[in-house]
């Protein structure tokens, strides 16, 4: 099982999230801890309706999320990332593994009712048109959460106004419009305010920033790190831009064709990656400087075909370190020497010294 | 591509026993006792007692179904309550009639709405369009039984140049192929053709305006193409859609000719029903039923493959 | 579409559902002259069928053995009188009232029985949805006249079995219209959203699935009217509708009938009514589609 020591972290300063009284089991139980996560798509039916090949977008994953932190996780399209962050709030149902929520399992007997979770964990979506009901005002879309829990409507509503003013948008002025009456970072801010109108511990941002142009994503970052602080909120940032999650994570995860590849704190990762996906996907990020330039193409072979898995390691195909011991055995998520980093990869001490195409760190970049 | 093949004829089955339990039922349905639905009031007791047990009234439900669907497979409908003649035998006599009513009227309404649908598709917008469109909307609103008696007024009791009834002279119920029979059948099927000829107009129509109007021709054109060709490529994209059109018509023309039968007293099964209905001749109404319904999965059935034939992208889905 | 019920020729996708959006259709609605003239020329008949007692000229009941089968222009019968005697005209205008009244009802307890099922089926998805939609299908089967006379042949004649059987012809396809828009509506992210705030699904369907799915499956509805009037007059011609002494268009059609060859034009007048409000419905229909294909 995994095992991780808790590492202060000096960035982003996570505030006194025991505050809450909500909170159970202080800051040393993770806010969010997921076991054995499973979920797979039928693709192809026999005449009787019966499962011929599937699709295992989430293939058993095990991580954590301590309170107050922001945790990225990263992966090419297909990875499961969308699919995960799905799992978590129920809007799919696993078809194994657990979910607990600080300390309690979500979804079973006695533990946590998905109703309440949905009032601890909500989620913005990368769409942001289509996170809103294009027949109702912005007032309406951000209250409608609260009415569902019993808050009465002009209740709802003054919250709702008093969010819109906390991200940015003067309530007099947006309250009674539209979705198609806004810009694309408008309706971010507006489905933020949504997602915290419930009063939220944990908030998932699903590509939530992707769609938007690079100086109106700065803005929302910035919206997001201070409601952070303000709230006392934990992040799971889920993005494919490694950039902006550097940006903003303290921990980092990896995932790979539904499987975690590797995780651990930012600036490590990212300086010194301990799993050949990893290391893959930082030396294809382009570089801020002109005496570094990309040489080799930096993953070879053709993108995973997420039906037909290969037995062993899932990245083998097209892994330049790999040996028969990869082809042979799926290496376990496990962690590496110093504590809090972990790696599936069989050979994840030598990547990590292996610091060919290293990252730079921000301040070194500049 | 055979997956979707071997479903879909497979598919027929459970329709054809849901589709036979409905008609089974309607006996059930109707108000009062099947018994006097099968046989008169005043008949000899052993009569009664003989047709029950026949047809199984005493027997618990799904027994009689059983019992009527066996039967039914063996090609035995059951008798006539009317003229105790056996149904299976009238209904396949009248559907002879009025197969050939429907491919006539089928046959004018889809050469001229194909015609028309072409035409007005490619002027779009044109005098000629304005007024092909406005001819379908008519030929769809129509009801076409007033249609038939209007022909009939104008034709036959006016000018007297065509026969208002019947399916041959002296209304006979056979059918020849020659002038005196014909005669007959030219008003009921360009009564029963207006409908379709609308329906089909207007697909056609919007199908070709709508190819028109992609990019690929206008690339197609660009490229040099010859006009026929172009023509050609429309006609290949608009086939599909406007085959299965076609068929699902030839489908409600079946069932739909009951209304123009009955203006035309055409004996076909539409008249057959008319008078079923009326004479309270329920083993006939079953029948006629029954054979039209399974006509028209059969054909539906036909029309599905035909056009997964034709569109390959029906069976990926 | 008469008798057809297509729902596969023009497919009905989720129309942007912005408020305002109505509006928009309505007034470019108003701009096209052709249905602009029938939706005057419904509410003229509709007006007439309301204020029939006090517009018809004479009883549509009383008969007259004298006065049979006049032609059009008699004294005292402006449109001629039937094999009873009784005043057509009277008898037409009357007769609005039945006809439309047999034409609109199915078609409206359609929309509502077949909405829900349609919308059920496809919010909730999964293997109730396969399985009610397979129930659909079996009546897709019959061809929607033979299921009405079928329906109707087995209840006996009346107008409230005609009524009944003209409902269940048009819950099917209603139903599948409905379950299809709703499905395109259901995988949206707001929907999700929505969810994700721990929101019921009746609570979901009510305030979020509704109001984007109801218009198209309205609009489909009413291109359904003229199919509804011409098969309820059709039931009544064959004698399994409306039941004399009743006016009723299709039953007038049907009793004139064996007279026409002593007064042809008089039977042609019923017949005229239904075609004017059938085509009407259907230009209506075809004006408030195509003012909703606009790009916007």
């Amino acid at each position: 099982m995994s095992h991780q020591a808790r590492k202060e972290d000096s960035r982003n300063a996570a505030p006194l999230v025991t505050s809450d009284p909500r909170d159970r089991g202080g800051r040393a139980q993770p806010l969010l801890r997921v076991k054995g996560l499973r979920k797979h798509f039928v693709i192809k039916r026999d005449l009787l309706g019966r499962p011929l090949s599937r699709v295992h977008a989430v293939d058993g994953i095990d991580f954590e999320v301590r309170k107050g932190e922001t945790l990225g996780i990263v992966g090419e399209s297909g990875c499961g990332k969308s699919t995960t962050a799905r799992l978590l709030m129920h809007l799919l149902q696993p078809d194994g593994g657990e979910v607990i929520f600080d300390g309690d399992p979500v979804g079973t007997r006695g533990g946590l009712s998905l109703r309440e979770m949905r009032r601890q964990m909500q989620m913005v979506f990368q769409n942001s048109y289509a996170s809103l009901n294009p027949r109702m005002t912005i007032e309406e879309s951000i209250a409608f959460g609260p009415q569902v829990h019993g808050v009465g409507r002009r209740e709802a509503r003054q919250r709702a106004r008093r969010l819109l003013d906390q991200v940015g948008l003067l309530p007099e002025r947006f309250a009674q419009r539209y979705p198609h009456e806004l810009s694309g970072g408008q309706r971010q801010r507006v489905n933020i305010a949504r997602a915290l109108a419930l009063e939220p511990r944990l908030l998932i941002l699903d590509e939530a920033v992707s769609a938007l142009d690079k100086s109106v994503e700065a803005q929302v970052l910035n919206l997001l790190g201070d409601l952070k602080q303000e709230y006392g909120l934990t992040y799971l940032f889920i993005s494919h831009d490694l950039n902006v999650v550097r940006y903003v994570s303290d921990r980092v995860m990896v995932m790979y064709l539904g499987k975690v590849a590797e995780v651990g704190d930012s600036e490590a990762l990212y300086r010194a990656p301990a799993h050949p996906y990893t290391r893959a996907l930082m030396s294809a990020m382009p570089s801020l400087e002109p005496g570094r330039r990309t040489q080799t193409a930096p993953l070879a072979g053709d993108p995973p075909n997420p039906i037909d898995l290969p037995p062993g390691c899932r990245f083998c195909p097209r892994c330049p370190l790999a040996v028969d011991l990869c082809r042979g055995t799926e290496p376990e998520l496990a962690a590496l020497p110093g504590g809090g980093h972990l790696s599936a990869c069989h050979r994840a001490d030598e990547v990590q010294s292996a610091v060919s195409n290293p990252q730079p760190s921000v301040e070194e970049s500049v | 591509m055979s997956t979707y093949f071997l479903k879909r004829i497979l598919y027929v089955v459970p329709i054809t026993l849901a589709v036979s339990f409905f008609c089974f039922s309607l006996v059930h349905l109707s108000p009062g006792d099947p018994m006097d639905a099968v046989v008169s009031a005043d008949a000899p007791r052993e009569v009664v007692a003989m047709v029950e047990r026949a047809y199984g009234f005493d027997r618990p439900l799904p027994e009689q179904f059983a019992l009527w669907v066996s039967r039914a497979l063996q090609g035995d409908l059951g008798l006539s309550a009317a003229n105790g003649r056996a149904v299976t035998a009238e209904v396949f006599a009248a559907l002879k009639n009025t197969l050939l009513l429907a491919l006539a009227a089928s046959l004018i309404g889809f050469t001229l709405g194909c015609t028309f649908g072409l035409l007005a598709g490619y002027w779009q917008g044109s005098l000629l369009d304005r007024l092909v469109t406005g001819f379908a909307v008519g030929g769809v609103s129509v009801p076409h039984y007033w249609l038939g008696m209007l022909l009939v007024i104008v034709f036959s009791v006016e000018l007297n140049w065509l026969p208002s009834s019947g399916a041959g002279p002296g209304s006979s119920n056979d059918w020849a192929f020659e002038w005196a029979y014909l005669r007959h059948l030219i008003l009921p099927a360009v009564t029963l053709s207006v409908i379709p000829m609308g329906v089909v107009t207007r697909t056609v129509r919007a199908m070709v305006a709508e190819i028109l109007a992609h990019e690929f021709v206008e690339a197609l054109r660009a490229k040099g193409l010859a006009e026929k060709r172009v023509f050609l490529h429309v006609v290949k994209n608009v086939a599909p859609t406007a085959l299965a059109v076609m068929g699902l018509q030839l489908g409600y023309l079946l069932g739909g000719s009951i209304l123009v039968e009955t203006v035309f007293s055409w004996p076909g099964t539409g008249l057959l029903l008319n008078n079923a209905i009326f004479q309270r001749d329920l083993p006939i109404l079953q029948g006629t039923i029954l054979v039209l319904a399974l006509f028209f999965v059969l054909l539906n059935l036909i029309v599905d493959l035909a056009q997964a034939r034709l569109d390959p992208r029906i069976q990926r889905s | 579409m008469s008798l057809t019920l297509d729902t596969a020729v023009s497919p009905m996708a989720a129309p942007p559902a912005e408020p305002g959006y109505w509006r928009s259709v309505f007034a470019r609605l108003r701009r096209d002259p052709v249905a602009m003239v029938a939706g005057l020329i419904l509410l003229a008949i509709v007006l007439m069928a309301i204020f029939a007692p006090w517009l018809a000229p004479q009883s549509p009941y009383s008969t007259s053995m004298l006065h049979r089968l006049q032609p059009i222009g008699s004294p005292g019968f402006p449109l001629g009188s039937d094999e009873l005697g009784r005043d057509v005209l009277s008898r037409l205008i009357h007769g609005a009232r039945l006809s439309l009244l047999i034409g609109v009802m199915p078609v409206i307890n359609a929309f509502v029985i077949g909405s829900a099922i349609g919308i059920v089926a496809g919010f909730v998805g999964g293997r109730t949805n396969t399985v009610i939609m397979r129930v659909i299908d079996v009546f897709y089967a019959f061809p929607a006249v033979l299921l009405a006379i079928a329906l109707a042949g087995a209840l006996g004649a009346g107008l409230v079995n005609s009524l009944f059987s003209l409902t269940v012809v048009f819950i099917p396809p209603i139903a599948r219209v409905a379950e299809s828009v709703t499905t395109q509506v259901r995988s949206v992210d707001y929907i999700e959203a929505a969810r994700a705030s721990g929101a019921r699904s009746l609570t979901i369907i009510r305030r979020h699935v509704l109001g984007n799915v109801l218009g198209p499956i309205f609009v489909y509805a009413t291109s359904l009217i003229s199919v509804s009037m011409i098969l309820a007059s059709g039931l009544s011609f064959l004698g399994l509708g409306a039941r004399p002494p009743m006016p009723e268009w299709g039953l007038m059609l049907n009793t004139m009938r064996d007279a026409i060859y002593v007064n042809p034009w008089v039977t042609v007048l019923p017949g005229m009514m239904i075609f004017t409000v059938s085509i009407c419905f259907n230009m209506l229909s075809d004006g408030l589609r195509s003012a909703m294909d606009v790009k916007l």
